[in-house]
């Protein structure tokens, strides 16, 4: 059984809340006394029908505000697949926790209102699904009902879009239209009656029929140790494990392995998981691998295919970065870089550019990036980063900066 | 659902999910210096040892585990978290909310629902401070309830405990930040992601020991609010509360004083988990801790509670 992450964004009022409800409710995801306390909130609240969107919105302070203001996650699940939503909210001011909620996402839903059409952060979303290479996205035009199902409206909203979707999709990347109306269901699990011209897939059908992860384990083999395993037992005397998560690729008993940053090169004795001997091992397994010779390893190194003679060492890079602190990210400030379990120090030497991913532009004359700015920037490291291009290998890619001081994750980067 | 239905959602256990948490477990040993699991003896909590276990095979788990004994545990559990320590070879750490209560620094609740589920918290903070723990990994789930939908992997906590939902960090592709200042620790949830179909799934699949009260058996019971509860020396009873012999199991083990049973034949595992895809009631629906008020969870986590 695999696991789909769906991100969902949208802005505040276009019903997000509504239509995760209606998706674990159509799917029999809601238990009766939970039905039960939605009944009885949504009578506090005045409403004669199930407010389905109060299943969501959890904190207190949104429940006085009427709105989501964290990432929080759902689950429900198919026959095929476990489905986990990471629902974001859409303020502007909460940009940095759709690029959290997104991060780890295959499939963005974003939502537009029949009646507003394309707004803001419409392009918003669809950059971030962009610049995050999540492979596909479904923006589901909701509130049809509010503009009595008309195909015309649905399918002048695709025509404003097109153009922005041109600009922001990337090779590979499946982009989708569906109308939908979350509170009345239509076109979330069921087919919509009210709209007979529509002959696409509901949107489970449009999830459950999405395929993906095969390109992981065709990706570069990249193995980062976590942790190394000596026991020191009678039974285990000599017993040296390296124990990780394998971020792309694929690794085989007997392969011939180096370890970076020292480039010492092995060869791959076992891979082993609680006393299982495995063959081999893909991107997402949480193995341990031996090796047959004895060779100085550590947390942070990572093993890579011997015969790859493009695996990176990163010390002086360009890359995107999100800035998701308060404090203004500015050059020349000594940061942690933490890429994947690595952590080594950071310097940002320049600010190349800040982007506006509304209007698709960048300027060049940048001081300073303020929290949920999007920008590129030049920096260098102490010890050498084991990351490739982002756009190549995603699972690779990415890494957080961390304010020495406050221990804050302050922001994400993207290697150019 | 009809039974077809059930049979179809019962599935398997998605495997990724245990290599994420397995990731989580070396995340938290090789980040922190003195972590700690801290075990209740339910299900959830007999799930992360065994993560840890496979974690750092064949090495020993690194880290103890820490039981919060409120002294109104059911005995079955405790029997059990002796007997699994044993089994793992692990470290076992037990504080008592007694003895906070001997030294003033928790009072008893009174009266009908009187429990000793919000002592726990100030045992907890003590026993983390005499041992300076700066992690401790917890079985919380994010399905559970709203308030835990939110909560981080790597969840920060002040000097005194507390959570604060707006002064979480962003934690981004599979990316943990335990870095954190003196005082303050880690609250750490390598189940998050996990349902409660999950780890029933997990357990069979892993053919895991448990408890023996998750499954059918005999006991004294009363009915208080539509709901069966153990008839034990800790429960305060009003008179019209006479105890009757029922066939129950418990979804989930806390106290004595707060955990519901339910009326189950279920003496395997496959008829427990298709006792729970036809549940009418939610997993902790049966704890009636949370059922004070709407906010009941959120606000006992502002508050340090695990």
């Amino acid at each position: 059984m695999d696991i789909l992450r769906i991100a969902t964004a949208g802005s505040v009022d276009d019903g997000k809340s509504t239509l995760i409800g209606r998706l674990l409710y159509e799917t029999n995801s809601i238990t009766k006394d939970k039905i039960e306390a939605l009944e009885s909130a949504s009578k506090r609240k005045g409403l004669d029908f199930l407010d389905l969107s109060l299943l969501t919105d959890g904190l207190i302070a949104e429940r006085e505000q009427g709105i989501t203001i964290d990432v929080a996650h759902i689950y429900f699940s198919t026959p095929t697949r476990k489905y986990i939503i990471a629902d974001t909210p859409g303020h502007v001011e909460y940009t940095r926790n759709m690029v959290t909620g997104a991060s780890n996402a295959k499939v963005s839903l974003i939502l537009v209102d029949a009646r507003q059409g394309v707004v803001e952060q419409t392009a918003r979303h669809l950059s971030i699904a962009a610049l995050l290479r999540i492979p596909k996205v479904i923006i589901c035009v909701n509130k049809m009902d509010l503009v009595q199902y008309d195909e015309a409206k649905f399918e002048a909203i695709k025509d404003s879009l097109s153009s922005l979707v041109a600009q922001t999709t990337f090779e590979g990347q499946e982009i989708s239209f569906l109308p939908i109306s979350s509170l009345f269901g239509q076109n979330i699990t069921q087919a919509a009656d009210k709209m007979p011209w529509y002959q696409g897939n509901t949107l489970l059908g449009e999830l459950e029929a999405f395929e993906f992860a095969e390109s992981l384990a065709h990706a570069p083999a990249r193995f980062p140790v976590q942790w190394v395993i000596r026991p020191k037992t009678e039974e285990y005397h000599d017993y040296r494990g390296y124990a990780g998560k394998i971020s792309s690729g694929t690794f085989q008993v007997g392969d011939v392995i180096k370890a970076l940053p020292t480039g010492q090169e092995s060869t791959i004795a076992s891979i082993e998981k609680f006393g299982e001997q495995l063959e081999r091992a893909v991107a997402g397994d949480s193995v341990v691998i031996t090796l047959t010779t004895d060779v100085d390893i550590s947390r942070g190194n990572s093993l890579v295919l011997a015969s790859d003679t493009q695996a990176p060492q990163l010390k002086d890079f360009a890359a995107h970065i999100c800035w998701l602190d308060h404090q203004a990210l500015s050059p020349g400030k000594t940061y942690l870089l933490q890429h994947g379990v690595n952590l080594t120090k950071a310097k940002i030497s320049q600010i190349t550019e800040r982007l506006d991913v509304v209007a698709q532009t960048s300027s060049q004359d940048v001081d300073s990036l303020k929290l949920n700015e999007i920008g590129g920037i030049q920096l260098r490291t102490a010890q050498p980063i084991m990351a490739d291009v982002y756009a190549e290998n995603p699972s690779n890619g990415a890494f957080i900066l961390i304010d020495e001081f406050s221990n804050s994750t302050v922001g994400v980067g993207f290697v150019k | 659902m009809t039974n077809s239905t059930i049979k179809d959602k019962i599935g398997q256990f998605p495997r990724k999910l245990e290599d994420e948490s397995i990731y989580i477990m070396r995340e938290v040993a090789a980040q922190f210096e003195r972590p700690a699991l801290l075990f209740s003896g339910g299900k959830d909590s007999i799930t992360l040892v065994r993560l840890a276990q496979k974690a750092f095979f064949p090495g020993k788990i690194p880290f103890p585990l820490v039981h919060i004994d409120t002294g109104h545990n059911f005995p079955e559990t405790i029997e059990f978290r002796d007997w699994l320590a044993k089994e793992t070879g692990a470290e076992l750490i037990v504080r008592y909310v007694q003895d906070s209560i001997d030294q003033g620094k928790a009072k008893e609740e009174t009266g009908k629902y009187a429990s000793r589920n919000i002592l726990q918290t100030v045992t907890l903070l003590d026993t983390i401070e005499e041992f300076k723990f700066d992690a401790c990994i917890g079985g919380a789930r994010r399905d559970e309830e709203k308030a835990r939908a939110k909560e981080r992997i790597f969840s920060v906590r002040d000097d005194f405990g507390q959570w604060d939902a707006k002064r979480q960090r962003p934690e981004l592709f599979d990316m943990l930040n335990g870095r954190i200042a003196v005082g303050e620790n880690v609250r750490v949830f390598p189940i998050s992601n996990w349902t409660e179909l999950d780890v029933w799934n997990y357990i069979k699949e892993e053919k895991m020991e448990i408890p023996s009260i998750y499954f059918s058996h005999q006991r004294q019971v009363i009915e208080r609010d539509g709901m069966l509860w153990a008839d034990s020396e800790y429960l305060n009873k009003e008179a019209d509360e006479i105890p009757f012999e029922a066939t129950v199991r418990f979804r989930t083990v806390g106290d004595m004083t707060c955990t519901a049973a339910v009326e189950s034949d279920a003496v395997e595992i496959d008829i427990i988990i298709e006792e729970i895809l036809s549940a009418e009631i939610s997993e902790r629906g049966a704890r009636i801790d949370d059922k004070r008020s709407e906010a009941a969870m959120e606000k006992r986590k502002q508050q340090g509670y695990f």
